[in-house]
């Protein structure tokens, strides 16, 4: 699909600001994950947002501003590594299409395609190999719906987490039905945005899963609000503080 | 009232053409799967039988024969046929000695605005085919003056024969190899089995409005 | 345009959700198509070359509509098929009485066809005494309860079995309840035949209409197409301008695209090609064919080169299979004839944003219908779109209605966002006095409809960038 490059020495990271607000740890072991292959991770400082919200609701020269305050940022050749389907998918696929009318076109699409999601660069460019140290447990893993359809890496994530010898992945029976997020889509329709997450947390409680790693944390944010409203005692934790957690043997933090 | 709309329809779609102009490349075409003649004739018979058409192997000799035995044993006590067409021909000649429970042929030769109730009434129908589609296990019906179109579609059993050698690959190859856009009749159909539905509970039903029972015979020689 | 009640989504939506009863017939129908298209295009290199070549074949016919369309309309008329034009969909079912009426005819018999549906056909010849009647078995059944179609493909879908039975049994005189399959379908049979029999007109859609040989195509499982278009004297065929296609050899992968798409079978029971009336000598065969051809806001769309890829649609119902929105609230929700995906671009470019445009906000741009479409129309950039338009008072903007949800809240929320992320320092100060606000902000607007189902989000303590400072990770 993607064609990847030779391991390099550096990559660029950016963070998203949903992991930047509120799963920075998250952010941090995706960070530590490459820094221990051997790779020089540079974090630029004024990274915010991909422009997504704004892209998806209907205001695209707000998104197109703030897209390419995040282009500017990065202007060495470097592989710029995600930790997010959703950004990534953003910044891949969609910023061509947000600047097709820009003079600076031919550059964005070069930038474009210097973005790789988390896992599909632990697996296809360094790969990675994981060693489990922590106890044996059930999870479920979730795909966000850019991570599955845009980024096409679902089989990469559940890849990383197979390695994990003593992690017993259940996957789910709906494996590719949308959570419900969407963005603004969760606050511009509730009703249908929550019968949608509400079928995911049934699903995820089918699989006697222990935990739900996911890669996104929009899903995250949705599908954990949901459950803890619900008592449903299922903890969520994105796929990189997960692996980080397993192969250093820290307790669990979600 | 009409040529007004018409006026102002290509009024807007001229000028949408001309403001943007696009020019399409067009990929290449999906390749023919092609099968030898016995793949033809087995592709045809299992995907046809999969829709529940009934599939008898036969040959000009035998096939008339055949189509008799099948008509007693349903009981069938009337036959639409179309007498000026090689079939139709080869029928009536076998029906001359065997009258008795053989049903009663009627002939297809008046419009149909006289024949109406006989075509509803009548329990079966018998036509040739111009040919078939083994990929994707469908008849080739090209209804003619000589066999007009609603001996397929109205009585509740059609009879269809078909010559082995005309089983095409592809739709696409017979289109391009018979050069169909040169001498598009009034009609064509493609047929795969009997009529069916799945609108009720996506539950598979036969026989809705089209013939409830399809019974191919394909002619090896 | 539609002599439409004022869509109410939201209560639509409600109404859907709380109807345990649908969403189960919905869900259990998709489920069963979503599986069998699987089935049929399990080859995934040969189903996206199929794909491709159908996305082009239709963009290739868009890119000379108005040449094709000149002779499809020189073609049939050649072979005497007289062919009608009509701007509005008043226009369209004036056509189609007036035909009737030069007939004298009171009887119409009808195949499935989503643009008689568009023009609210039934209804219009009712009001002058005329009876239209559906014949495919799921519109029959809706017809009988007075309902539009719920899906594009299986308009009955949100029905049951049992309720079915009591539909038939009410409306139907002379006939036993039964909650068999078989016996409702011969029932309905029995009841069609008489129908088909008696008509004066038939009346169809079109699957693809063939510019080079005047040819109209038409698919069908139930055989009630070929009856229509086949035993009574005259047959009306209806279709939108968008379903031109150049050549006769266009049509076969269309063909695989939109049957393997809409039923997930290789082949329906019947494809149906028409070129002409009935011709010299033949027995049988309308005496009159018409084509009537509709725009009602295509041309328009058209115009328009980002959104022209709208009309690539072959109307197969896929996006409506695969879309999580429409498993959770049906067909009707949508209130207007095409509802799932293709409703969410379709009916606001035709309708105006004003009428139709909230249906855009029924997306999570999940991707799942662009994933199945089999010509590749880019959905979700559509609904995009049609948000965006639907807030910009921009002049560069072209659907109608466009600025209708402009309001400052909004408008200067993103204003607000786009200022914050473009200014970094900004952005960290923000973030710091949120943390410390965090679970004290006040739950009103988004913030209480996501708590109504779901916890307050929380926002760390440090955010990344803090952790990553902290950690000596280098920033440039």
């Amino acid at each position: 699909m993607h064609k990847y490059p030779e391991k390099p020495r550096k990559v660029y990271y950016y963070g998203t600001c949903l992991v930047d607000m509120m799963y920075p740890e998250a952010g941090m072991a995706g960070i530590r994950l490459l820094q221990q292959e051997g790779v020089k991770v540079i974090f630029p400082a004024g990274q915010t947002c991909c422009g997504q919200p704004a892209y998806n609701s209907g205001f695209p020269d707000e998104a197109r501003a703030v897209a390419r305050k995040q282009i500017e940022l990065f202007p060495e050749s470097n592989p710029i590594v995600v930790p997010s389907g959703s950004c990534a998918g953003m910044m891949r696929h969609h910023y061509p299409k947000l600047f097709a009318d820009d003079p600076n076109i031919d550059y964005i699409k070069k930038f474009s395609e210097r973005i790789f999601e988390l896992s599909e660069f632990l697996v296809h460019v360094l790969n990675i190999k994981l060693q489990d140290r922590g106890d044996p447990i059930k999870v479920t893993w979730h795909s966000s719906c850019h991570a599955l359809r845009e980024m096409g890496i679902i089989e990469d994530s559940k890849s990383l987490i197979r390695q994990l010898k003593n992690v017993d992945l259940i996957e789910l029976q709906h494996e590719t039905d949308c959570c419900g997020f969407g963005g603004t889509f969760a606050v511009k329709q509730p009703a249908i945005s929550a019968a949608m997450v509400k079928d995911k947390t049934d699903d995820i409680r089918q699989t006697g899963a222990a935990r739900l790693i996911t890669g996104d944390c929009g899903c995250l944010l949705n599908i954990s609000g949901a459950m803890q409203h619900d008592n449903i005692r299922i903890g969520g934790q994105h796929l990189a503080e997960f692996i980080w957690e397993r192969i250093n043997d820290q307790p669990s933090t979600a | 009232m009409s040529e007004g709309s018409r006026h102002r329809i290509f009024s807007r779609l001229h000028a949408a053409t001309r403001q943007s102009p696009e020019s399409v490349l067009q990929p290449p075409a999906m390749p023919i799967k092609t099968y030898s003649q016995k793949e033809k004739i087995e592709r045809l018979k299992t995907l046809m039988e999969a829709m529940r058409t009934e599939v008898h192997l036969s040959s000009a000799k035998n096939w008339a024969n055949t189509v008799k035995d099948i008509l007693k044993k349903r009981e069938v006590k009337s036959l639409l046929y179309a007498p000026r067409t090689a079939v139709g021909e080869t029928l009536a000649h076998h029906w001359g000695n065997d009258a008795g429970d053989l049903p009663h042929l009627i002939p297809y030769e008046i419009e149909i605005e006289q024949l109406k109730e006989k075509v509803f009434t009548v329990e079966a129908g018998i036509t040739s085919t111009e040919g078939a589609i083994a990929e994707t296990g469908a008849l080739i019906l090209w209804p003619t003056e000589k066999e007009p179109r609603l001996m397929s579609i109205v009585p509740p059993l059609h009879i269809a024969v078909l010559q082995a050698d005309k089983i095409h690959n592809s739709l696409s190859e017979v289109i391009q190899k018979e050069n169909w856009p040169t001498k598009m009749p009034t009609n064509v159909v493609l047929v795969s089995g009997p009529s069916k539905t799945a609108d009720i509970e996506m539950t598979l039903a036969f026989g809705v409005h089209g013939p409830k029972e399809l019974i191919v015979l394909i002619l090896e020689d | 345009m539609t002599s439409h009640q004022p869509l109410d989504f939201e209560k639509n939506v409600s109404r859907a959700l709380n109807d345990t009863q649908l969403i189960k017939n919905i869900k259990s129908a998709m489920a069963t198509l979503v599986s069998k298209r699987k089935t049929i295009f399990a080859d995934e290199t040969e189903t996206e070359q199929l794909r491709i070549l159908g996305s082009a074949l239709k963009k290739k016919a868009l890119s000379n509509l108005p040449q094709l369309l000149e002779q499809l309309e020189e073609k049939c008329t050649q072979n005497g098929i007289q062919v009608h034009w009509a701007e509005t969909t008043a226009e369209a079912n004036q056509q189609v009485l007036d035909i009737m009426k030069s007939h004298g005819a009171t009887r119409l018999v009808k195949g499935k066809s989503m643009v008689s549906e568009e023009m609210e056909l039934n209804a219009f010849l009712q009001k002058h005494g005329i009876e239209a009647l559906e014949t495919d078995l799921g519109e029959f059944i809706i017809q009988l309860n007075h309902e539009t179609p719920a899906h594009i493909i299986v308009p009955a879908i949100h029905k049951n079995k049992v309720q079915i039975s009591k539909i038939f049994h009410d409306n139907i005189p002379d006939e036993p309840y039964t909650e068999d399959v078989a016996e409702l379908t011969a029932i309905a049979r029995k009841t069609l035949r008489q129908k088909f029999y008696q008509a004066d007109v038939g009346l169809s859609g079109v699957n693809f209409a063939v510019a080079e040989t005047g040819t109209l195509c038409l698919v069908e499982n139930e055989g009630n197409g070929r009856l229509c278009t086949t035993v009574p004297g005259v047959h009306i065929a209806l279709m939108g301008l968008e379903k031109v296609v150049e050549k006769l050899e266009d049509v076969p992968p269309l063909l695989r695209l939109l049957i393997g798409s809409a039923t997930g079978q290789l082949i329906t029971t019947y494809v149906n090609m028409i070129t002409s009336a009935r011709r010299e000598g033949e027995k049988d065969g309308p005496k009159e064919v018409h084509l009537i051809i509709l725009d009602n806001g295509r041309s328009k769309i058209y115009a328009d080169p980002r959104r022209r890829q709208t009309l690539q649609c072959i109307r197969c119902g896929t996006c409506l299979s695969h879309c999580p929105v429409y498993n959770r609230i049906g067909g009707h929700a949508y209130g207007y004839i095409y509802p799932g995906p293709i409703g969410k671009i379709l009916n606001p470019q035709i309708e105006g944003l004003r009428a139709a445009g909230v249906l855009a906000s029924a997306s999570s741009l999940c991707n799942a219908c662009e994933e199945v479409c089999p010509v590749k129309i880019q959905i979700p950039d559509l609904i995009r779109r049609i948000r965006n338009e639907s807030y910009s008072k921009d002049p560069t903007c072209t659907i109608e209605g466009h600025g209708y949800k402009r309001n400052p809240v909004e408008v200067l929320t993103w204003k607000a966002w786009q200022i914050i992320n473009t200014h970094p320092l900004l952005n960290a100060a923000g973030l710091k006095i949120l943390s410390v606000l965090g679970m004290k902000l006040p739950k009103i607007g988004p913030l209480k409809d996501w708590t109504r189902y779901r916890t307050t989000p929380e926002l760390a303590n440090k955010s990344l960038h803090e952790l990553v400072k902290q950690h000596g990770v280098d920033h440039e």
